[in-house]
């Protein structure tokens, strides 16, 4: 495969034929939903009264 | 880096010499990790089993401890290793990179798994698998388990390093083959997975050595177990991908659809790992909205794309079969396909069992709600020896059958063992983990040495249905450890009395994969003409989500009926 | 070719996907957006929700609650099989209650009354805990540090166990509570 011939290769396989960004997107998802977020909840817990 | 290339006559993957020697290790390292993991389930399943009652307290939480340290750690950390390199070096037909530092990974996790058996051993580490603070381990314990995540953490830098490599030496051409891009994802969640060990169990060995004063349970908790579950996931992604190798090694088999298993896979990348809030859904500290999401892996997407594979696996089989000729009625290319092949006979027994007990139990487990009726009962590991021990350990058995010949060139020993043990070990531990999640359904709580509750200060006594569940458990689970020291015996034995098998050509050059294979034509024919129908496992996936809808909605028929709670 | 292969179309995304794939995909996708509402409608509808009320709390100031809570609304003490008195406590209808999980026990006995609403605190004084209340199987973890207060309502009445079901050490199978429901 030449490299000119990556002009027709559509968006979703270049995503996927992407490894570092799958890398990234698949440390990042997790990062930011369970982790941060979770984090953030604990933190928000008030102090018993 | 001089190295050399093997092309193994039989099957014609081409192994380079690095590469099949770690891979060599990792597995036989696996191997051993299982023997002591399945004496210790011998152990476990005896004091469990009400009748037996084999150890003391002390010494059954000190034993299921180590189980749950040498299975879902060090036998399938070091067999994914195996994986890892396999679907990179081998499949892409390129060196791995920085073997040396392979090796310093290997022995990382060698020496960790030791010194924290070691902590175990000395008895002063009961703390389980998930070694919940505040209670402490010996700093050792949290030790060995760091250092097996560094050397985990290295082996997958590795895998990507040699995807570099593949890459830059064009030894393939377009996209990754499907099996490798399976293990990636298995790569990038173990990446997420082993930074999130880190981030929680650096900080907690420190506080066994009294550097820092306290960490937080519920934190802990959340954090653990981006590392306890998403180790799972791991798995999930690995063994997925085996199915995928299975078929194709097999039956010849081809994806059904490159852009549906491919995209499926990707949504285990993005929302598989959130799944660890499964085991935090009856936890005080973390909010509704963030277990809602989190616990359906963003709406439910990746149990789509486990319902995708689950499709596309048999599907392709069944396309294969169709195209040999076994095109009479709904199945007769089940019926006529290979059963007396270990690899193929454990693969369908890993996929059926993982679909129908693990997939199920798990998202029915992982609904917020329904969580309460059996957070920490025995249904945990029910469900999870569903999914770890019939999804993966048997994929990972089943695959070892292939993999003797080619990649250690020894002939199995005792075909008809061969033969028979899938069957024997993926149906008894199918039945153990349906009569665990049975006694859980009754209340009956994991990680628990007496149900009689001895010493207690008030009475109370468990249905007698339970205490016949806990007796199956005790019996199916005695078969399963039979069927596992059996493929032990069968591995170990070939590996040393197996009869020698040539090893293949040996050159100092990779042979790139042929052209022919790959992108030979430009333009984007549609292979209409390869399309074959294939209602078989339409019927199949439709008796998957009957029994699933139906045992989904009995638990919120249950639910509904225990105490109101708000 | 084959699963272990480069893909032998090029431009496989362009590939078109079989009706029956898709019919597939779209069950499964339906399916999954049902199980997500459902978890959703029954925090709105549904009768049995964990609640979300919680604070950072400490051992100390849990327990002076509870011994506050115990001394106002003892009923009786009962001999336990081990020689001890333990205190049974009716909690006022609509009323907060205390429940302490600790090394290995739960304390004190509660008391509540079929239909009525109750607000009780949970909260471990050392180790995770595991409150499972049987034979009802309910399960909800017990943290040092939180203070998690449940809204319960009996639906039947008798004699309840709570079993501790998160591993807490040697003493673990002797954890075991009691609730009456009169």
């Amino acid at each position: 495969m030449a490299e000119n011939d990556d002009d027709d290769v559509p968006f979703m396989q270049k995503l996927l034929d992407n490894n570092f960004l799958l890398l990234f997107l698949g440390v990042a998802s997790p990062g930011l939903l369970y982790i941060l977020w979770g984090i953030i909840d604990i933190m928000n817990v008030p102090l018993a009264k | 880096m001089a190295t050399t290339y093997r092309t193994c006559p039989s099957s014609g993957l081409q192994f380079e010499n690095n590469a099949e020697k770690l891979m060599r290790w990792h597995a036989v390292a696996g191997v051993l990790w299982l023997l002591v993991g399945g004496i210790t389930a011998l152990l476990v399943i005896l004091t469990r089993w009400p009748a037996i009652k084999l150890l003391p307290a002390d010494e059954f939480y000190l034993i299921l401890t180590a189980h749950g340290i040498d299975m879902i750690i060090l036998w399938i950390l070091h067999f994914e290793m195996a994986v890892l390199f396999f679907a990179s070096s081998t499949l892409l037909r390129c060196r791995l990179a920085t073997p040396k530092l392979a090796w310093l990974g290997f022995w990382l996790m060698v020496i960790g798994g030791i010194v924290c058996n070691v902590a175990i051993f000395q008895g002063g580490s009961s703390v389980m698998f998930t070694s919940y603070v505040p209670m402490q381990a010996a700093p050792h314990f949290y030790l060995g388990i760091i250092l097996v995540a560094v050397g985990a953490l290295i082996g997958t830098g590795i895998f990507f390093a040699t995807l570099v490599v593949a890459k830059k030496d064009k030894t393939y051409q377009g996209s990754l083959p499907l099996v490798t891009f399976g293990a990636m994802t298995a790569a990038i969640i173990a990446t997420f997975t082993i930074l999130s060990g880190a981030a929680i169990l650096i900080p907690t060995f420190f506080w066994s050595m009294g550097w820092i004063k306290e960490i937080d349970a519920q934190l802990y908790r959340m954090v653990w177990w981006g590392l306890g579950h998403s180790s799972q996931q791991i798995n999930v992604a690995a063994h997925v991908s085996i199915w995928y190798l299975t078929a194709a090694v097999v039956f010849g088999a081809k994806p059904l659809s490159e852009k549906v298993s491919r995209f499926a896979f990707l949504l285990y990348i993005l929302f598989l790992q959130l799944a660890s809030a499964h085991h935090l859904l009856s936890d005080p500290g973390m909010s509704s909205e963030w277990k809602v999401l989190n616990t359906s892996y963003f709406m439910y997407f990746a149990v789509m794309a486990s319902m995708i594979h689950g499709f596309t696996v048999p599907g392709a089989i069944e396309a294969a079969q169709r195209k040999k000729g076994y095109t009479n009625g709904l199945f007769e290319w089940l019926r006529k396909a290979p059963w007396g092949n270990p690899a193929f006979s454990g693969m369908f027994i890993s996929l059926v069992g993982f679909g129908f007990l693990g997939g199920i139990s798990g998202v029915v487990l992982g609904t917020e709600q329904i969580n309460m009726l059996m957070h920490n009962t025995f249904y945990v590991p029910g469900h999870f020896h569903t999914t770890v021990v019939v999804g993966t350990t048997l994929a990972f058995m089943s695959i070892t059958y292939i993999l003797v010949p080619t990649l250690f060139r020894r002939e199995m020993i005792l075909p008809k063992l061969c033969q028979i043990q899938p069957y024997l070990y993926g149906i008894s531990m199918s039945v153990l983990g349906l009569v665990m999640m049975g006694a859980g359904t009754l209340g009956v709580s994991r990680r628990h040495w007496d149900m009689a509750f001895s010493g207690a200060p008030f009475q109370y006594e468990w249905p007698g249905a339970a205490y016949l569940m806990m007796g199956l458990t005790g019996v199916f689970g005695v078969i399963a450890v039979v069927g596992g020291g059996l493929w032990i015996l069968l591995v170990v034995g070939s590996l040393l009395f197996g009869k020698k098998l040539n090893g293949g050509k040996v050159s100092d050059k990779p042979t790139p994969i042929p052209l022919d294979t790959t992108a030979a034509s430009a333009t984007a024919h549609t292979d209409k003409d390869d399309h074959v129908a294939v209602p078989g496992t339409v019927v199949l996936a439709l008796l998957l989500l009957v029994t699933f809808v139906l045992y989904y909605f009995v638990n919120w028929k249950y639910l509904s009926e225990v105490w109101l709670l708000s | 070719m084959s699963a272990i292969l480069p893909p032998s179309n090029r431009l496989w995304w362009k590939q078109p996907i079989d009706k029956v794939e898709w019919a597939w995909i779209g069950i499964a996708f339906v399916w999954g957006m049902i199980m997500f509402v459902m978890m959703v409608y029954w925090h709105v509808f549904g009768k049995q929700n964990l609640s979300n009320e919680v604070y950072k709390t400490t051992p100390e100031m849990f327990a002076a609650k509870a011994e506050k809570f115990i001394a106002e609304n003892t009923l009786r003490t009962e001999t336990d099989l081990n020689g001890q008195q333990v205190p049974v406590v009716k909690i006022p209808p609509g009323g907060d209650g205390f429940l302490i999980a600790r090394l290995w026990n739960w304390y004190p006995i509660l008391e509540l009354e079929k239909g009525q609403t109750y607000k009780i605190h949970l909260s471990s004084m050392d180790y995770l805990h595991g409150f499972s209340l049987q034979p009802v199987n309910i399960n909800i973890e017990v943290i040092p540090g939180y203070e998690h207060v449940v809204r319960m309502t009996p639906t039947k009445s008798g004699t309840y166990a709570i079993v501790c079901n998160e591993y807490c050490g040697i003493g673990h199978h002797t954890m075991l509570g009691r609730i009456y429901v009169k």
